[in-house]
């Protein structure tokens, strides 16, 4: 398969932060490759400089072999960017932008008009085409976001974190939308803050910390190195709390992480028959949990399993914006 | 124009890369470059974008409507009688002089839209398309003509109202407004200036009071005679391009000599364009 995308060594720095220390991924020909990390990390910067908004201090990045800083104006023509700065325009109504963005490309004015008018239907917002944008859900935006992206045939799209600050419904609205675009065979590469999120999208999931790529693999992986589950219990009374931990270390062998202020005992585990042992040890000390459940890790647990210490939110991105040191 | 958008059809799917050739490179043929036809048609289309956020929201146009009538009206009954003995051979001299001085005025809310812009990320997305890196701050520019128009309707109408006439051709006339317009043009390149270099959209509104001031008002916008005035103001007065700005229309719209400060207004114009321009267009590719 073809690489598509690829970046070799990537460094920037925004004044005292290290924004990116040497990133290096790659993504084949119609491969979903997700960055995965905390606010921060580093995960924007790598897009911005993929999509040809910021020049790299160091290392060098390709899009379909066509080097993003001396080749922009041909990676241009093969990109899309959507996400949460890549924005649409507010004042405007759904229509005017799509026709904004389809006369940016080329097309012709009433071309444009029937091109608009098809994506708006397409991604639900047919009824909506008329209004302004500000007056759309964050749903409703991000759906007309991803209608503009894609108004270029792009061969690589950018979804940088397509869903953050969505509601539950929003979000799985978006995921429908996306894997729709997805069924396709687009390369795209997404930033995420959810483990879920790229679970649910990605073939390919590169973890990001402090601007280095920590732990790469498939989502499959990936969890069968953070344990594919997270066992949590947390007991009616608080003053059982240790007790559980107890327990739980006694069933799966390792200690449990206990939070102080919920009182939440939670655990990674592979094995799910190990939660009615966990049921029968804690009936057996008559202790009754309020919650008890298997989920999927989160990426805090993910962070903390990979790297030794927790996602924190380090947050250089107003220098990415601002981009005065750039 | 390669196919790419107008092959859109019914497909809601990017197309997969085809994989001729070197690999990972698609059949699709790119430009290299984005010639000056295509930056316009890109800037004439941005410029849409601007009028038609007018046509949204009209309040936008707010200032430029009530600051010709809020200024005439004010400096024409405080000042007449005390400048010129009375308000209407004031009105005279004042008209000419504040079209120079809207001018300048009217360009000054180009810089926060565009800083609003850099801030809300429209501009990445315009930046990440294969459009013409100066499109843009060129569609901004053409966009807020709109203003100017306005701004100048506005003003002769209502000074028309209270009684302000031409003395001169109407080709003159033309002359004036257009040496405006050029001058408009050229103060807009300031304003695009220092809305890139502004850390936040409200200090843009700040920094442009503190330089548009001593240009407006040290100047002969509101007085032709400034024998009266401190040595060092004077010196100001007499380079200052604002005064050679009103200078020039006054003598173009109710007649006089028009000597040598049409000569001068254009080569400041030239002067700050060849000055901001460049600078606007390098700040922007670092900050944006």
């Amino acid at each position: 398969m073809a690489i598509v995308i690829e970046a070799e060594g990537l460094t920037k720095r925004f004044g005292g932060t290290q924004a990116l220390a040497g990133v290096d991924i790659s993504a084949e020909s119609g491969q979903v490759l997700a960055l995965l990390g905390p606010n921060g990390a580093g995960k924007t910067t790598i897009v911005r400089v993929l999509s040809t908004l910021l020049r790299p201090d160091g290392g060098r990045a390709s899009i379909c072999g066509y080097d993003v800083v001396r080749d922009a104006v041909e990676v241009r023509q093969l990109i899309a960017l959507t996400g949460q700065y890549a924005s649409v325009d507010d004042e405007l109504t759904g229509t005017e932008n799509l026709i904004m963005i389809c006369r940016l490309l080329g097309t012709s004015r009433s071309a444009a008009r029937g091109r608009a008018g098809e994506m708006l239907e397409r991604f639900g917002l047919a009824d909506a085409a008329g209004r302004a944008v500000k007056t759309y859900s964050g749903g409703m935006r991000r759906r007309l976001d991803l209608a503009a992206s894609l108004l270029g045939e792009p061969e690589v799209l950018f979804l940088d974190e397509p869903t953050t600050g969505l509601d539950p419904r929003g979000r799985g609205q978006m995921w429908h939308t996306i894997r729709e675009v997805l069924a396709g065979g687009a390369t795209v590469l997404l930033t995420t803050q959810y483990l879920e999120e790229a679970d649910e999208l990605a073939d390919k999931i590169a973890v990001i910390d402090h601007g280095n790529v920590v732990a790469s693999g498939t989502p499959t992986e990936l969890k069968a190195r953070a344990g594919s589950q997270t066992l949590q219990v947390r007991a009616v009374d608080r003053s059982y709390t240790q007790q559980v931990a107890d327990s739980v270390a006694l069933v799966i062998g390792t200690r449990p992480d206990i939070s102080a202020d919920t009182g939440l005992v939670t655990a990674p585990i592979s094995d799910p028959a190990l939660l009615p042992a966990v049921v029968r040890l804690l009936d057996d000390l008559g202790i009754v949990a309020a919650e008890l459940a298997l989920r999927l890790p989160s990426l805090d647990e993910v962070f903390l399993t990979l790297t030794g210490h927790r996602a924190e939110d380090a947050d250089p991105q107003p220098a990415t914006r601002n981009g005065r040191a750039a | 124009m390669t196919s790419q958008v107008t092959s859109a059809g019914t497909s809601l799917i990017p197309a997969r890369a085809d994989s001729q050739g070197r690999p990972g490179r698609p059949g699709r043929e790119l430009r290299h470059r984005i010639g000056a036809v295509q930056a316009l048609a890109n800037g004439l289309t941005l410029a849409w974008r601007n009028v038609t956020q007018l046509k949204h929201s009209p309040e936008k146009l707010m200032d430029v409507t009530l600051m010709p009538i809020v200024f005439l009206v004010l400096f024409l009954y405080v000042f007449g009688g005390v400048v010129a003995g009375s308000t209407h051979a004031y009105l005279e001299l004042l008209l000419p002089g504040l079209v120079g001085q809207m001018a300048m005025f009217a360009s000054m809310g180009l810089g926060t839209a565009l800083c609003e812009d850099i801030h809300k990320g429209v501009f990445d997305r315009f930046r990440s398309l294969p459009v013409a890196r100066s499109a843009p701050l060129l569609g901004a520019v053409l966009g807020d003509t709109v203003r100017f128009c306005v701004v100048m309707a506005v003003l002769t109408g209502f000074g028309s109202a209270l009684g302000f006439r031409f003395h001169t051709s109407p080709l003159a006339i033309i002359a004036a407004y257009a040496l405006a317009y050029v001058f408009y043009l050229a103060m807009c390149w300031v304003s695009v200036l220092v809305g890139l270099v502004a850390p936040s959209p409200e200090t843009v509104q700040g920094i442009s009071f503190i330089w548009t001031m001593p240009l407006v008002f040290g100047s002969s916008v509101l007085l032709s005679n400034t024998r009266t005035m401190p040595g060092w103001l004077q010196a100001w007065v007499k380079v200052n391009p604002v005064t050679h700005l009103a200078d020039s229309l006054r003598a173009l719209t109710i007649g006089g000599p028009v000597g040598t400060h049409v000569l001068y207004t254009l080569a400041w114009v030239a002067g700050i364009v060849i000055v901001t321009f460049p600078l606007a267009m390098r700040m922007y590719r670092r900050r944006v």
